[in-house]
């Protein structure tokens, strides 16, 4: 989801951070989030931040996109060392869209050469890239390899034609199978991205997507529900009548399947969506994400983090390019976070790892037997590790997550 | 056509042969206001600038809902073949929930015009109210109204109503209130035909309340009319029935502003101003007397207006229940029909039981609440008064449903009305059916023309009070009309229905009804209610129940997927707000147990949409 943005603050032109965002800053991650805002279609569930060439009135806007998005680099690294956040080499990239596949992968390797250059990246640092499945080429994947990039995530979304045409995917779900030996083939490491709820789908055509995107043998796995997003043709069709909106009691069906099959396939899940064959292969980028660690969003609509202060671009383009090229912080608003803003996030995050919420370290004190007792006995929680103070959901808990979260929170 | 009267007849000195006290009575919306408007205008005391219609309405609810809930009493001066008599009219209210207020308007006067639509002809207000002026032995002036209107047939009506009253179809003035035409006239038929108060100027002064209101910036106005002797300022006067003093510290007439005056003799209409804060302290019925001349008999009072429907009012925020109780002491200045105690719900928290004339009533406080003092309130389902013997004989009146007792009961007895309805012939098998579905027996039948009847039933208070009027009217295409008066009660087999949340009662939904349509609450309640209510973490049965028997149940399923699938950095600031909306919602659920219902499930369940908490002006 990434919807319109949230109300804010005005955002600095200077980029500037208040002295709050450089505290603790030498013992965070940082990251960098690489937005390329461009696709060959819209599909009707979607409401990211994209444009095709038609909405852009021509291509050359997505020519000089890696240009500018460099120059951003340039701005990110001096902004942080004015407010004296601590210098980290970068230890994940993620390349998402949009589909950044649809630009040249001499543009994706300029742009990790943009972070290099700028931060430098740790040694066995993961980059990312999403690709959409008709995108990609075994040239082009050995062109990324060669660029740096590390991790493939495939929008697969799912195996079946019908499925696949109510979101409005191009691609041939035969092709799967290939792009991942492909990505393997130039030693990435491979995700793919499954929907499942969306309307039409049996619980038969869930299973048979599940089992087509396992018998790939994949790295990492990600399953999302469909959200209908307000304003999305997708969200047209369901107030017309023309297609019935998600079922949560369906849904709740199928992510219990998905679960049993993916953990029977050898994957564990390490964050209510995600799943991974080894402890490694989890997401380390969006890792960072639910641990409140800093990272810089570049491009238009991206979303920073940095020691507690949360900034969003200008959505379009065209606004964004004139910004960067006047010198100007990209930011149309910002927040500062207060203390119990924090400790929201901090709860609401880390409660969906695998690793669990300390509660202490979101300064839930108190006796966890107390705390707890009432998501405990309706079995959200895992008994052992909440005696020891941690919350970690059970499978029904991770259907509740949002639930467990209000029960949590003073 | 009689001129406007060149001098008027002062108050105090006005002698009573010049004196005509007359109540305009009528079904609701024939027209008496607008009358009152013409005669306002055509004896000069309402100047045209100052004119609008309805000009007696003066609260705004009465502006905004067009109908008359307090009666208003106006002298105006009118000349009549060389002489200047003081009329005293009043305008009474329509409602079946306010008759109460015209039987009070009619003790003070000598006649009553009886107004009827000519393009509508009698309905069930018009014998209620013409049936309260006869048992007043006032003499009753036949008017037909509203001639004007190209669907009027006054020569059908007046014959209707010459029947009716024992007279002439031809001594059945012919008026138009909105247009003035035969105003006059029947100003000089007034005074021609009711007869001039007659009382002993020389006895010890004696008048009797009819009204009485507060003002927040004169205090309690005391509305008399002066049977015997003179009350003048300044003297000290007596309420018979209290034995308290005061001193009348203002007199005078409302023309219709008040004007103050020398004193008021006999067979004046007046008010009176003694500096009392609360409408109790000079109650209606109680007669006034001089206190160093006092009289030795009291004048016969009134019948106090009982309550007939009670509901809970309780404020959606908790801590309105102060404002709430300032608010509620404050209206019953001014309403001394409105009756409450302090009431405390577990669903709903602290609030008041209340007691009402009958749902307009209801409706008309509640607005007046939540409009002029601010105050947001959910009312519980309305409720007649039951009462109720155990086995060990003991008595038990119950005015709220869930205090009704459990087991142990050899009898309940329930209000019971008389109810006129008169409608045009060719529904009486939809009106019969209608009632024998309300358990009503039918106590006779008249035909007032060829083809229109008056159809006479007992029904239960509890059946009519909440929708039997929209069924009523629905299934009469609007053309049956409806008045009833308490008549007692009688024994019924009656049931309370609990609705139990996951076992737990919710004391806001018990209700009371004969032990032939529990059933049918029953299912109804359940099936809204697990319509309203959100899915919670574990299954929640919702139950009607009569005791230990359960009659219907439903369930609503526990919820099993309440979480974002996906979450990115983008999405974060946006699912922090959610949550915070989430929260926020939180605080605004009450608790059951430990099911959450949020306040608009309350509200929603409460304020049925079956017509029982919106009872349309009659
Ligand atoms: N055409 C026409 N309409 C009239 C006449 N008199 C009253 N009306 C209309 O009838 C409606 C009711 O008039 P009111 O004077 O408020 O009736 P009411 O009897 O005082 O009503 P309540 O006080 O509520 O019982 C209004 O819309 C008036 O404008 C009339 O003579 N001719
Ligand atoms: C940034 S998106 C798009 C990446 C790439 N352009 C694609 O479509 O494959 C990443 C993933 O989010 C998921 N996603 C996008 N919109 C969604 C929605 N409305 N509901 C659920 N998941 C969604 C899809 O699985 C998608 O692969
Ligand atoms: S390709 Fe991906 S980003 Fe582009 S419109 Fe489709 S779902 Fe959205
Ligand atoms: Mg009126």
């Amino acid at each position: 989801m990434a919807g319109p943005p949230p109300d804010g603050d005005p955002a600095p032109a200077d980029g500037s951070l208040p002295a709050s965002a450089a505290i603790g800053s030498a013992g965070r991650a940082f990251g960098v989030y690489l937005h390329v805002p461009f696709c060959a279609v819209r599909c009707g569930y979607c409401d990211f931040n994209t444009y095709t060439a038609k909405e852009l009135g021509g291509g050359a806007s997505q020519a000089a996109y890696a240009g500018t998005a460099v120059q951003e680099l340039a701005f990110a690294a001096s902004v942080l060392s004015r407010a004296g956040v601590a210098e980290r080499p970068v230890s994940t990239i993620f390349i998402g869209g949009g589909t950044p596949t649809l630009l040249p992968a001499s543009d994706l390797a300029r742009l990790i050469g943009g972070v290099r250059d700028n931060f430098g990246l740790k040694p066995g640092a993961e980059v990312t890239v999403e690709a959409n499945p008709d995108s990609v080429t075994p040239e082009s994947l050995a062109a990324l390899a060669a660029g740096g990039v590390t991790r493939v995530s495939f929008g697969m979304q799912s195996q079946v034609r019908h499925v696949l045409a109510v979101l409005d995917r191009t691609h041939d779900p035969k092709r799967i199978p290939d792009v991942v030996k492909w990505a393997r083939d130039v030693g990435m490491s491979v995700s793919l991205d499954l929907i499942y709820g969306t309307p039409g789908e049996s619980l038969a055509d869930w299973r048979s997507s599940l089992e087509a995107a396992l018998a790939c043998e994949p790295d990492h796995l990600s399953a999302y529900a469909l959200v209908v997003e307000d304003g999305t043709k997708l969200a047209a069709r369901v107030r017309r009548g023309e297609v019935i909106a998600p079922d949560d009691d369906d849904e709740a069906d199928k992510y219990e399947l998905a679960d049993d099959l993916i953990s029977a396939a050898g994957l564990a899940w390490y964050e209510v969506s995600n799943w991974a064959r080894t402890p490694d292969d989890a997401c380390q980028h969006n890792l960072a994400y639910w641990r409140g660690d800093d990272w810089w969003g570049v491009g238009p609509g991206a979303h920073s983090h940095v020691g507690g202060v949360r900034w969003w671009n200008v959505r379009h383009p065209s606004a964004y390019a004139t910004r960067i090229d006047a010198g100007e912080s990209p930011a149309q608003g910002r927040e500062v976070l207060d203390g119990q803003a924090r400790q929201l996030e901090e709860v609401l995050l880390r409660s969906r790892l695998r690793a669990g919420l300390p509660l202490k370290e979101a300064g839930l004190h108190g006796d966890p037997a107390v705390l707890l007792a009432g998501v405990l006995a309706d079995g959200l929680v895992e008994p052992e590790p909440a005696a020891a103070g941690t919350v970690v959901l059970t499978r029904r808990g991770r259907l509740l997550a949002d639930a467990v979260v209000r029960a949590l929170l003073p | 056509m009689s001129p406007m009267a060149h001098t008027a007849p002062e108050p105090s000195a006005t002698a009573p042969e010049l004196i005509r006290n007359f109540s305009i009575i009528a079904h609701i919306d024939h027209g008496k206001s607008t009358l009152a408007d013409r005669m306002l205008q055509l004896t000069g005391v309402v100047d045209q600038r100052q004119m609008r219609a309805q000009y007696l309405d003066r609260m705004d609810i009465e502006r905004e809902r067009g109908i008359t809930i307090k009666s208003q009493a106006v002298r105006m001066p009118w000349e009549e073949d060389g002489v200047t008599y003081a009329l005293n009219m009043i305008d009474t209210p329509g409602h079946v929930d306010f008759t109460y207020e015209v039987s009070r308007s009619l003790a003070a006067c000598e006649g009553a015009v009886l107004l009827v639509d000519a393009a509508q002809g009698i309905e069930a207000q018009t014998l209620a109210n013409l049936y309260l002026a006869m048992e007043n032995e006032l003499t009753i002036v036949p008017v037909l109204n509203k001639i004007d209107l190209p669907a009027a047939q006054p020569e059908k009506y007046a014959e209707e109503l010459a029947k009716l009253i024992g007279c002439e179809p031809e001594d059945c003035l012919k008026v138009s209130g909105k247009t003035g035409m035969g105003v006059p006239e029947l100003l000089a038929q007034i005074v021609k035909q009711v007869p001039a108060p007659v009382g002993d100027p020389n006895a010890p002064a004696r008048a009797m309340i009819f009204d009485s209101v507060y003002d927040t910036y004169r205090g309690v106005v005391t509305y008399v009319r002066v049977i015997d002797g003179m009350l003048h300022p300044r003297e000290r006067i007596t309420l018979m029935s209290t034995k308290t003093q005061h001193e009348l510290l203002e007199i005078g007439v409302s023309s219709p502003e008040p004007v103050p005056t020398k004193g008021l003799g006999v067979g004046e209409v007046g008010y009176l101003i003694t500096g009392v804060k609360d409408v109790r302290q000079s109650k209606v019925g109680d007669t006034v007397t001089n206190y160093a001349k006092p009289a030795t008999d009291a004048l016969e009072g009134y019948r106090e207006p009982l309550p007939m429907v009670f509901s809970g009012l309780f404020p959606i925020d908790g801590s309105d229940y102060g404002p709430l109780r300032e608010a509620l002491d404050k209206l019953k200045l001014s309403d001394a029909a409105l009756v409450y105690e302090p009431e405390s719900s577990v669903a709903l928290g602290f609030g008041f039981r209340c007691g009402f004339l009958g749902l307009l009533h209801l409706e008309i406080v509640r607005e007046r609440l939540e409009r002029e003092f601010g105050l947001d309130l959910i009312s519980t389902a309305p409720s007649v008064v039951y009462e109720v013997t155990l086995d060990d004989k003991s008595q038990v009146t119950v005015t709220n449903p869930s205090e009704f007792p459990g087991g142990k009961i050899s009898e309940v007895r329930e209000p019971i009305v008389r109810a006129t309805m008169l409608a045009p012939s060719e529904y009486i098998g939809a009106i019969m059916e209608l009632c024998q579905e309300r358990r009503g027996s039918l106590l006779g039948m008249d035909y007032l023309s060829e083809d229109r009847v008056e159809m006479r039933y007992m029904l239960p208070l509890a059946e009519i009070v909440f929708d039997f009027f929209d069924q009523l009217k629905s299934r009469t295409k609007g053309y049956a009309s409806l008045d009833y008066n308490p008549d007692g009660d009688q024994v019924a087999n009656l049931v309370k229905v609990d609705i139990l949340l996951q076992g737990e009662p919710v004391d806001a939904f018990s209700t009371i009804v004969h032990a032939d349509k529990a059933y049918t609450y029953g299912v109804m309640m359940t099936g809204k209610l697990r319509k309203l209510i959100p899915r919670q973490q574990f299954e929640v049965p919702i139950q009607a129940a009569i005791g230990a028997r359960i009659i219907a149940r439903e369930n609503i399923s526990a919820i099993r997927k309440d979480v974002l699938a996906k979450c990115y950095g983008g999405d974060i600031s946006r699912k922090r707000k959610l949550l915070e909306r989430q929260k926020e919602g939180k605080k605004r659920m009450k608790m059951v147990g430990r099911v959450e219902v949020p306040q608009e499930a309350f509200i929603a369940a409460l304020s049925s949409d079956d017509g029982s908490a919106g009872e349309r002006k009659k």
